[in-house]
């Protein structure tokens, strides 16, 4: 009898394992261990054999119940397994197609990103950024900048002038960022150390100049700023902007509020510098120059800090450095926008190139 | 202005390339816009040739058969010029020769008759602009002789962006100075004071002690009376007289010397105050002395509407701001601006009045604006010059008068001048140019370069005292200026170290309202909007697209004066026309949806200033002129979201731009609400039932709607929305940073809805507003969760399906303590006219 049962754990669990679904598990279940299976009926019947017989074949019989039961209860989950994924193989949709509902994506303008970008340089060399007014009095435009009335440098910049009866000055619309240097003066003593993006307005209109733009000026006050400091600030900045290899020059010029003044130039990034690529023909972006003019710089005039000296600014116990530069150049050399006027422009079409 | 490269040898020959030359100015403080080659590109091949013989060419009626001696022989050269003839002694491009713009002279065959060269022209040699064909020389030169002895050929002129406090650069001897700082090249003496004065010419050292010796048998004085009755306008006025003068063209290579220089050669003593301008950078006058009634001249400021003929043959109307010269019939000229044509200087001269005088540079400059008139004079003067320049100028024209025009000076000059501006030496303190430099430079170099750029130096210990010579006068008058001056020519990029400011640290950053800035853009771009910049001017009849009415203050315009063209003549007032344009234009040019935003300022003429630089409160003691306050303006147009395979998008409408706006409220940690507000009238640019003020704390902040129809269709833009609202006050209300944490409950809500009747024009907010004020502590929220009217709902009514979301912090509510709350939230709805539903 004991022989039996173990034949039975034998075919059983063979059976088991050939069962391929969970049909066929339940059939072979039934079979095994059902009410009418032959294991069930021989331990149902153990009273009547012998006594030496009852406590082996109990034995062997519960055993053997046992070791089916599991190895079903393990084939179930396999099965289950099984089924699922063969379930989840055929469920299969096209991951390739976009996404819904199809967002429409939005950009922020290349003056915007380029702004924010110099902002953040400057912030990270201990800048504050400042807004200033873009219709301005005279006086802060020219006259506390050095350029008296009837001064030639005045000429220098086309002024869109305002009409208004209610200011003896003239109202203008700011040639440059640099009126809010004066404002910021009075608004707080030394030391001093700001930027100032924003529009600017010049009466000039083609290619390559647009009658309105956008600068952004720099300034630093405080005791014992050299321009030695102006070269290194403006020389950190430009490689934040153009890259770790960049050199700044800088070249004397004249601006009325600054002395001494210079204009400065970056390394050409295309070229490296050499005004040839490597192909030998000549930079087209450099003009073969191998540097790139930027914008103009200086030493804050004296004179400049005479209209403020109440606020704190003695040209004899401060100096201090400024620099002006427009957005649109930087943007038009890090993205290769040929023109200008493609900024104001807006076309969708180019909005969408910068994210 | 243009240097030509061999007059500015004559003082300073710095014995570089003109384009190293060029390189090292640019570093120095005097940017070369270009250097150009006058001429042909080389003046190999140019002789001098003599015309032996002219014969009319056998088939053709207007060519000549010419023999000309070139030097290596007789050769056959057919020319076209009508005044060729024999006996001339001309330019000859030989076979090989390149003219200007490239050709190159080869033998060739002219209609059956073999020609070895061609005669040139002064055109063809850029050497002048004489129409009447081949250049004749004078005689003297020998054939063969090549031309570039006598002719400024393939001359290298660099063209020097002079910035405007450089009057001394507007003088060929100023850039030989210059370029003698530079270079360290020798200087030769000024051409006022013995050094040399052109080609050929003597250089006669004593020969400007003639102005006050008796030369003449007449003294200046005897024929010349100057009167200046404005010594402010004119503070000085220098004339002398010539007799016996002999007016003719200029010797060749004073013509050449001018062309170089962009001038037009004119006559003999015409050229010479050209000549002397360009050499000095001190502007004259010359007038025929004879056509002056009595010698007289009287320099006073014009009458109004006073009429002076001018030498470029336009007629001027003065004012009484100008000053003009004027003799005892009228007047003879517009002072530092143009001669008049009444006394000027013609063929039968015979004795001329040279003036050299000085005028007030910012009149000038005013007068200069004010006619529209321009002049190499008015150029020089507007920026202020010394008037000791007169001196020297008088001085080369007395000496080129003599030498050119053969003329007999007068004796003496009459000088009218003011107290000349005072001269006093200035303080360059030790240790000065280092502080502002943030490099050492030695004094003994500091003294080197000053003495170089004609500064005179005196040693103070360890300070230098520096006197400024007059060409510098108005430029150097303090120790920053001499500061400069020696900075930029002590090759200031190569030597200068590149620090950075030390000094107590600072806190960089950006404001809170500027990060909010940011983030209010942000919100926009990630809602799909695309960000775009408008031009801050536009047409004055936008206020009428947007159909604003007069009153309101957005039709009041900040104008220009002096706009590039009428569209652009006014500033802006609200940013909806900008975007509504360039929605337009994307449209047009076939895009399906635009959604576009700007954040931007407008300029009203007046009103109160929102919070901080956004609001238009910037920082200075004087209140700017306009109001700025940056606004934020979104337009949306066709589908609400691109086209996609799982279909269509619906159509943009208000709510889907409303959800944008509270999208951006939102990430802000602020709300809005849309709502009426007593006394805010509709917008008239929107759709009145679509439409309404954006409300913070009960105050509005800007509009949303739909656009009107009729607004739309002037834009192409049908069924466009926008909003536009005040920056700064949105994000004055933002809690970003500043949330305090509140104890959320373990203890669960008990959500009920309800749906309440009420007439289809009350405002969802309104009912919500009852329930909440009904609702006490107890409601945390209500939302609407549905809208409904037509079946089942009375005419003029609609449903409103309600959820409430009831919770106390401390505990389960139950039933019975929900009851009486709702109780009242029933009877608050009762009352103000809604009907329970169901």
């Amino acid at each position: 009898m004991v022989e039996r049962i173990e034949e039975i754990q034998l075919e059983g669990m063979a059976e088991v394992e050939a069962a391929g679904t969970a049909a066929e598990l339940e059939e072979v279940r039934v079979r095994y261990l059902g009410r009418k299976a032959e294991l069930t009926g021989i331990l149902r019947g153990i009273a009547d054999l012998p006594a030496e017989q009852r406590g082996p074949v109990g034995g062997t019989g519960n055993k053997v119940r046992k070791a089916l039961e599991a190895a079903i209860e393990s084939k179930v989950e396999g099965l289950n397994n099984a089924e699922l994924e063969k379930t989840l193989a055929e469920d299969r949709i096209d991951v390739t197609l976009p996404g819904s509902p199809a967002r429409a994506v939005g950009h922020i303008h290349p003056i915007t990103r380029t702004r924010r970008l110099i902002e953040d340089v400057m912030i990270g060399l201990g800048y504050q950024v400042m807004e200033g007014p873009e219709v301005e009095h005279d006086y802060y435009n020219f006259t506390a900048l050095n350029h008296p009335e009837g001064h030639p440098a005045r000429m220098l910049q086309d002024t869109f002038y305002v009409e208004d009866e209610r200011h003896v000055e003239q109202v203008l619309l700011r040639t440059h960022t640099s009126p809010m240097q004066v404002r910021a003066m009075e608004a707080a003593p030394p030391p001093l150390f700001m930027i100032v993006p924003g529009k600017t307005y010049r009466r000039d209109s083609d290619a390559t100049h647009s009658p309105m733009f956008h600068q952004v000026e720099g300034l630093a006050v405080g005791e014992g700023i050299t321009l030695a400091d102006l070269k290194g600030t403006l020389l950190a900045m430009l490689r934040e902007i153009f890259g770790p290899d960049r050199e700044i020059r800088m070249r004397p010029h004249f601006f009325p509020f600054t002395e001494p003044s210079v204009e400065f130039d970056v390394s050409c990034f295309r070229c490296g510098g050499s005004g040839s690529l490597e192909d030998g023909s000549r930079c087209g972006l450099c003009k073969g120059i191998g540097w790139i003019e930027l914008g103009g710089a200086g030493m804050v005039d004296p004179n400049v800090f005479g209209f403020v000296a109440d606020a704190g600014y003695d040209p004899d116990s401060v100096t201090g450095f400024a620099f002006g530069f427009g957005i649109e150049r930087i943007a038009m050399l890090r993205h290769g926008v040929g023109d200008l006027r493609l900024f104001f422009d807006n076309d969708v079409r180019m909005l969408e190139q910068f994210s | 202005m243009r240097v030509p490269y061999e007059w500015m040898a004559d003082y300073c020959d710095p014995g570089l390339e003109p384009r190293v030359l060029a390189e090292k100015m640019a570093m120095t403080g005097t940017e070369v816009e270009r250097v150009v080659t006058l001429g042909p590109p080389s003046a190999e091949r140019f002789v001098i040739g003599k015309v032996l013989e002219v014969e009319k060419h056998p088939d053709a009626d207007r060519l000549n058969v010419c023999q000309v001696d070139t030097g290596d022989g007789e050769r056959t050269i057919v020319c076209g010029a009508p005044n060729v003839a024999a006996g001339q002694t001309v330019v000859v491009a030989l076979p090989g020769a390149v003219m200007p713009g490239g050709m190159k002279i080869k033998q060739a065959k002219l209609r059956g008759v073999e020609s070895n060269g061609m005669i040139c022209s002064e055109r063809e040699l850029e050497l002048g602009e004489g129409h009447d064909g081949i250049l004749v020389l004078g005689d003297g030169p020998a054939p063969g002789t090549p031309a570039v002895e006598l002719l400024p050929l393939a001359e290298p002129v660099l063209e020097l962006e002079v910035t405007p406090n450089r009057t001394d650069c507007f003088g060929i001897y100023g850039v030989a100075r210059e370029a003698h700082a530079i270079s360290g090249a020798g200087l030769a003496a000024p051409p006022w004071d013995g050094g040399p004065i052109g080609p050929g010419l003597a250089s006669e050292p004593d020969e400007i002690d003639r102005l006050d010796d008796p030369v003449g048998e007449e003294s200046t004085a005897d024929r010349v009376r100057i009167v200046v009755q404005d010594d402010d306008l004119c503070p000085r006025f220098t004339a002398r007289g010539y007799t016996d003068v002999k007016v003719g063209p200029s010797p060749l290579w004073l013509k050449a010397r001018l062309i170089a220089a962009g001038m037009r050669p004119i006559s003999n003593v015409v050229d010479i105050t050209n000549y002397v301008m360009w050499l000095t950078g001190q502007p004259m006058h010359a007038y025929d002395l004879d056509l002056v009634p009595e010698g007289e001249l009287i320099i006073r400021r014009a009458e109004n509407g006073e009429k002076v003929a001018a030498l470029d043959g336009s007629e001027y109307e003065l004012n009484d701001r100008m000053v003009a010269v004027a003799d005892r019939n009228g007047l003879a000229g517009i002072g530092g601006m143009m001669g008049g044509s009444v006394s000027e200087v013609s063929e039968s001269t015979t004795t001329v009045l040279m003036e050299a005088a000085n005028w007030n540079g910012p009149n000038v400059l005013r007068t200069s604006r004010d006619l529209g008139l321009r002049s190499e004079a008015s150029a020089r003067f507007e920026k202020q010059l010394h008037p000791d320049l007169t001196l020297r100028a008088q001085a080369v024209a007395a000496r080129l008068m003599v030498e050119i025009c053969g003329a007999t000076p007068m004796t003496g000059l009459v000088d009218v001048a003011a107290t000349p501006p005072l001269e006093k030496p200035i303080r360059l303190r030790s240790g000065r140019v280092e502080r502002v430099l943030g490099m050492a430079i030695s004094t003994d170099r500091q003294a080197e370069a000053l003495t170089m750029l004609g500064f005179g130096v005196e040693r103070d210990g360890e300070d230098l005292l520096v006197s400024v010579p007059p060409d510098r006068f108005f430029d150097v008058t303090r120790e920053i200026d001499l500061v400069e001056e020696v900075g930029r020519i002590s090759d200031l990029d190569r030597n200068l170290p590149a620090t950075l400011p030390s000094g107590a640290g600072r806190p960089g950053g950006l404001s809170r309202q500027q990060a909010l800035q940011r983030r209010a853009e942000d919100s926009l771009r990630e809602s799909g909007f695309d960000e775009m910049v408008g031009w801050s001017f536009t047409d004055p009849a936008e206020t009428d697209r947007l159909r604003l009415a007069e009153e309101d203050p957005r039709s009041s315009t900040v104008r220009l004066a002096n706009p590039l063209s009428e569209d652009q003549s006014v500033m802006r007032t609200i940013l909806l026309g900008s975007v509504l344009g360039a929605a337009q234009r994307n449209l047009a040019r076939g895009a399906d949806r635009v959604a576009l935003f700007e954040s931007g300022r407008v300029y009203l003429p007046a009103g109160e200033f929102g919070p901080g630089p956004l609001g238009g409160d910037f920082p200075g003691n004087t209140r700017p002129p306009s109001n700025e306050p940056q606004h934020l303006c979104a337009v949306m147009v066709g589908p609400i979201d691109p086209a996609s395979w799982r279909g269509e998008s619906g159509a943009t409408d208000f709510f889907a731009l409303k959800g944008v706006l509270e999208h951006l409220a939102g990430g802000l940690g602020t709300s809005v609400t849309v709502e009426q507000v007593p006394g805010i009238p509709a917008e008239p640019f929107l759709h009145p039932g679509k439409s309404g003020p954006v409300v913070l704390d009960g105050r509005p902040i800007g509009w949303i709607g739909e656009v009107h129809p009729s607004v739309a269709a002037e834009y192409d833009l049908e069924g466009a929305v926008a909003f536009e609202i005040a920056l700064a006050d949105l994000l004055e209300s933002s809690k970003v940073g500043e949330e305090s944490y509140a104890d959320f409950t373990q203890f669960p809500p008990v959500d009920r809805d309800l749906a309440v009747l009420v007439d289809e024009g009350t405002h969802a907010a309104r009912v919500v507003d009852t329930v909440e004020e009904a609702g006490g502590e107890l409601l945390t929220s209500v939302s609407v969760f549905d809208v409904y009217s037509g079946e089942g709902v009375g005419e003029g009514q609609k449903s409103l399906a309600l959820r409430l979301r009831f919770r106390a912090p401390d505990r389960t509510l139950s039933d019975e303590e929900i009851e009486p709350v709702w109780q009242a939230i029933i009877d608050a709805l009762a009352e103000s006219g809604g009907t329970l539903r169901g």
